[in-house]
């Protein structure tokens, strides 16, 4: 039996992927934005973005997928796991415990007040993780499957 | 304090580099460190030599009540200047003797670690600290003992040092913590002078612990097989371990908690009994082995157990015994042991039979053995003179078995001459032997340190008030856990001592004359050696390693099937047994308040539900899974949980994705259950989903506890800043946890990519590769066909010759 391919290349597909894309990517930045005070946050931001290159993925191919994502995803959820455990520590350095949350304020002139804190750092390490740690998985098995 | 013991830690981390820098003197350039450690701790002698001991702590785990705490008192400094000094000579020393060996930068970083870990050891005055350190030399000498790892040997017996110092080293923890309990403090100075800790209910758990740790480590009968094997290490590390190191350590605690835990009579008979049996075992063993290092190594168990049967024993005079004759050993031993060295590295020789006449072609290194012979076989004037004499009058005025004790002794002393005969004429003197390399004195980095300690062994024995003044009576105070009055002499007259020394002396001379026939008069000891404890240890290993296999193979038999039906009749058991045992099953279920929506999810959830089980399709069972888990979010959503049903819905959809990925390597839908299977797969499922819903049902029915859910809902706002609950759990509140669980699903996708790799690698069946193995095998097949013709024809061709 000849090895069924997944990729049956539907034009449909293939060109409502080129638009959702950019939407899709901006949707999970503006989830994993959010996310304190509406429904949202890194996690779901993440899972998100990885359907987006999924969705790449099954439109095109395996290669375009990981052309379009440029690092190995297993780099990203290296990334992720630093960003999360780096910001557990800037309370250290305030005398408080670790994993205090933190929060600063910067007036911008233009967009108001921007609020940063170790929680969004912490979640932006999170939203890494799960892109890499999904997007590992269905690479790997795609290139199973590619190669 | 703590900057002299990390440093060697921290010059071990640059070793590699300095080695490459210093080139060929990179021993002499690290040796540095130890001799300015030397003088350090030779600074503090004025000091303690006058009874007093120095104390410095550091916090460490101050929530935990662990400190860093080091304490210099005589015993301590006696150590910390025998590790720091005989260290000075090794490292030149190994540096010199390994100067070709690929790995030298690594055997220096080993070596300075273990350097670290053994201060640490005897300077701890915590004990916790102690025990990390403890476990540190373990950890590095096991590293050292298997530094050439290419050889097989080498890895078995470093293996085999660790895993009985290992198993000590545990017991010794759980005697530490109960020592700390009854005391009620971890510091050595505090633990050291309470009362009643003798009469302590754990006081003979606590001791059979410690013991075992101490016996361990010191290589007592029966654990003394470890040590001899452990000369698989190269000859500097053997030096350093046997002199004044990591065999030591062991002595050096039941030295350190004699004042605490000793006089009892349990510690009297264990100590002596345990001491004279290694002494007795060990120099047997040593007097019929013939390989140099062997032969000392075995001398080295003696050593040993003559010090815990002196620290047994427990009187002003044993304690001056023992401290004596623990540093005539390190000197003459660190010394014996580096001749050995120069014996193998100049001449080739391992064993004393290969050897003779050596005096010629290497002087100097004879007089240097010679001199450390004479003291490790305790003749006047060295000072292992000194050091036997205090032994003999310690065991002459013991107040047990003291009889006993001192045949044991002079037995061991008779054999004691004979080894150090064998060591300091065998090799030396007699007919000249051809050895494997031409024989000539090796250069000045091999020869100073057996020099110098050879010398200090003669200097001590002249003038014992030397050592004595300084240090030793400070040692001797710290064991007997009250200052002494005892001075060291060489000449004590003629007296009973001097007799059984004399005596014994002639008789190792005689055994010596007839060393071939009392090796074969012993030679029953190889047929012991088959019922030793050196076959249980094997024996055990080999158990363990089988009943690892066949659980393993038992429990992970591969199968996910069996796995889940395991995993799942666990549950039921265990969880079921609960719910009926504890819980009279009140189940309040109304369905008055559902509402029309709900019932249609459920209905839906249902139907999906059998769908999936019954449809014949791999493409239709995922969709009507994925139908659920939509089912499920729908429901989240209508309960407000809307984050948790985002995630769900999208954690359905790439759950469909990643299916849809791995469908295609899957086998066509078959029927491969048998019928007896699917039902009790059926009843197994069933089971456990009811038992879920009951489950959960109790659970939301008998809730007792405040729920936190509340704190969160009114808190989140004012400490997290944000109005999503959900996330400000997941990012502020329980953000420790949020982070374990990035940690998990990162092994998770490094698993998977493990996984899917190597199989990958493993299976790379194309046609090209099938065809190549057809190929190989058809070739093999016709070439075997060619040989068997070939054999035929010249077997007929044979036949017809003979016609």
């Amino acid at each position: 039996m000849k090895p069924r391919r997944f990729n049956m290349r539907s034009l449909i597909l293939n060109t409502g992927s080129s638009l959702l894309l950019p939407l899709l990517v901006l949707f999970s930045l503006f989830l994993l934005l959010r996310g304190h005070d509406e429904p949202g946050g890194g996690f779901i931001g993440g899972l998100v973005a990885a359907a987006a290159v999924a969705l790449k993925l099954f439109a095109e191919d395996y290669k375009a997928a990981r052309d379009m994502l440029r690092v190995h995803p297993l780099q990203l959820v290296g990334i992720g796991l630093v960003l999360a455990a780096v910001a557990s520590l800037p309370p250290l350095f305030v005398g408080e415990s670790f994993f205090t949350a933190q929060w600063w304020s910067l007036d911008l002139p233009i967009f108001g007040e921007l609020k940063l804190s170790t929680p969004l750092l912490f979640d932006i390490g999170v939203f890494l993780g799960v892109i890499g740690t999904v997007l590992t998985v269905v690479f790997t098995l795609a290139e199973a499957e590619h190669s | 304090m703590l900057i002299a013991v990390l440093s060697c830690f921290i010059l071990a981390c640059f070793a590699p580099w300095l080695h490459r820098l210093g080139g060929r003197h990179s021993g002499w350039l690290l040796a540095l460190l130890p001799a300015s450690l030397f003088a350090y701790f030779a600074s503090m002698l004025p000091l303690v030599s006058q009874g007093h001991s120095l104390q410095f702590a550091y916090a460490w785990f101050p929530g935990m009540g662990i400190q860093l705490s080091f304490l210099v008192d005589g015993l301590s400094l006696l150590f910390a200047l025998l590790i720091t000094g005989i260290g000075f000579f090794i490292l030149a020393y190994g540096g010199r003797y390994l100067e070709k060996h690929k790995d030298l930068g690594r055997f220096f970083v080993f070596l300075l670690g273990f350097m670290g870990s053994m201060l640490g050891v005897v300077l701890s005055d915590n004990l916790i600290s102690l025990f990390v350190f403890w476990e540190l030399t373990t950890v590095t000498s096991f590293m050292l003992i298997g530094f050439n790892h290419e050889q097989e040997d080498a890895r078995k017996k470093a293996h085999q040092g660790l895993m009985i110092t290992v198993m000590g080293g545990l017991a010794l923890m759980t005697g530490f913590i109960m020592l700390g309990m009854a005391a009620g403090s971890y510091e050595l100075s505090t633990i050291l002078y309470s009362d009643g800790l003798t009469e302590h209910a754990l006081y003979l758990p606590m001791l059979l612990l410690i013991l075992l740790g101490a016996f361990t480590k010191s290589a007592q009968a029966p654990f003394h097989f470890w040590l001899p094997n452990a000369m698989a290490a190269p000859t500097p590390v053997s030096a350093y371990l046997h002199s004044a190191t990591m065999v030591k350590a062991g002595v050096y605690l039941l030295a350190r908690l004699n004042p605490g835990l000793g006089g009892t009579d349990t510690w009297l008979l264990m100590l002596t009994l345990f001491g004279a049996l290694t002494m007795l075992t060990g120099i047997f063993l040593a007097s019929r082995a013939t390989g140099v290092k062997k032969v000392l190594a075995y001398s080295t168990v003696m050593a040993l157990g003559t010090l815990t049967m002196l620290l047994g024993l427990g009187t002003e005079t044993a304690a001056l015994a023992a401290v004596t004759f623990l540093l005539a050993h390190a000197l003459y031993k660190g010394a014996l042991f580096m001749v050995a060295g120069i014996l193998d590295h100049s001449a080739g020789v391992k064993d004393f039979t290969q050897a003779g006449g050596l005096r010629h072609s290497m002087p100097k290194t004879t007089v240097v053995a010679v001199l450390a012979s004479l003291s490790l076989a305790g003749i006047i004037p060295l000072f292992g003179f000194v050091g036997k004499e205090l032994l003999l009058e310690a065991v002459l005025s013991a107040s047990n078995w003291h009889i006993g004790l001192t045949i044991a002794t002079v037995i061991a002393n008779i054999l004691v001459v004979l080894v150090a005969a064998i060591v300091a004429l065998k090799p030396w003197f007699g007919a000249v032997v051809d050895t494997p390399k031409k024989p000539h004195d090796p250069d000045i980095a091999l020869l100073i340190g057996p020099a110098v300690l050879a010398t200090l062994g003669l200097l001590f024995g002249l003038m014992p008030f030397i050592a004595d003044k300084g240090l030793l009576a400070a040692a001797a105070g710290a064991v007997y856990g009250q200052p002494i009055e005892l001075y060291l002499a060489l000449w004590h007259g003629i007296n009973l001592p001097l007799m059984l020394s004399l005596s014994s002396l002639l008789l190792g001379l005689l055994l010596f004359k007839v060393w071939g026939g009392w090796r074969q008069l012993t030679n029953f000891m190889h047929s012991a050696e088959k019922i030793g404890p050196e076959v249980v240890y094997e024996r055990l290993m080999l158990g363990m390693t089988q009943f690892a296999a066949w659980q393993t193979n038992t429990l992970q038999n591969g199968y996910l099937r069996n796995y889940l039906i395991t995993t799942l009749g666990t549950v039921i058991i265990v969880v079921g047994w609960a719910l009926l045992r504890v819980n009279q099953l009140e189940l309040n279920i109304s369905f008055q308040d559902m509402r029309v929506h709900e019932v249609a999810i459920a209905v839906l959830l249902i139907f999906s539900a059998l769908i999936a089980v019954l449809v014949r399709s791999f493409l239709a069972a995922v969709a009507m899974l994925g139908a659920l888990g939509f089912g499920v979010a729908l429901l989240y959503v209508f309960f407000s949980a809307i984050d948790v049903g985002i995630t769900q819905v999208l954690v359905e959809t790439i759950t469909v994705l990643l299916l849809v990925l791995v469908l295609y390597r899957l086998p066509e839908f078959r029927s491969l259950s048998s019928t007896a299977n699917r039902i009790r797969d059926a009843i197994i499922a069933g089971m456990t989903g009811l038992l879920m819903t009951i489950l959960i049902l109790v659970i939301t029915g008998a809730r007792q506890l405040e729920g936190i859910s509340e704190y969160f809902l009114q808190n989140s706002g004012p400490l997290g800043h944000g109005r999503n609950v959900v996330n400000v759990i997941l990012v502020d509140f329980r953000a420790l946890d949020t982070l374990g669980e990035v940690f998990v699903l990162a092994l998770v996708a490094i698993g998977v990519y493990a996984m899917i790799h190597l199989r990958t690698g493993a299976l790379p069946v194309t046609n090209s590769d099938r065809r190549a193995a057809f190929n190989l095998r058809r070739s093999q097949k016709d070439k075997a066909k060619a040989d068997a013709k070939a054999e035929a024809e010249a077997s007929a061709a044979a036949s017809k010759g003979e016609e």
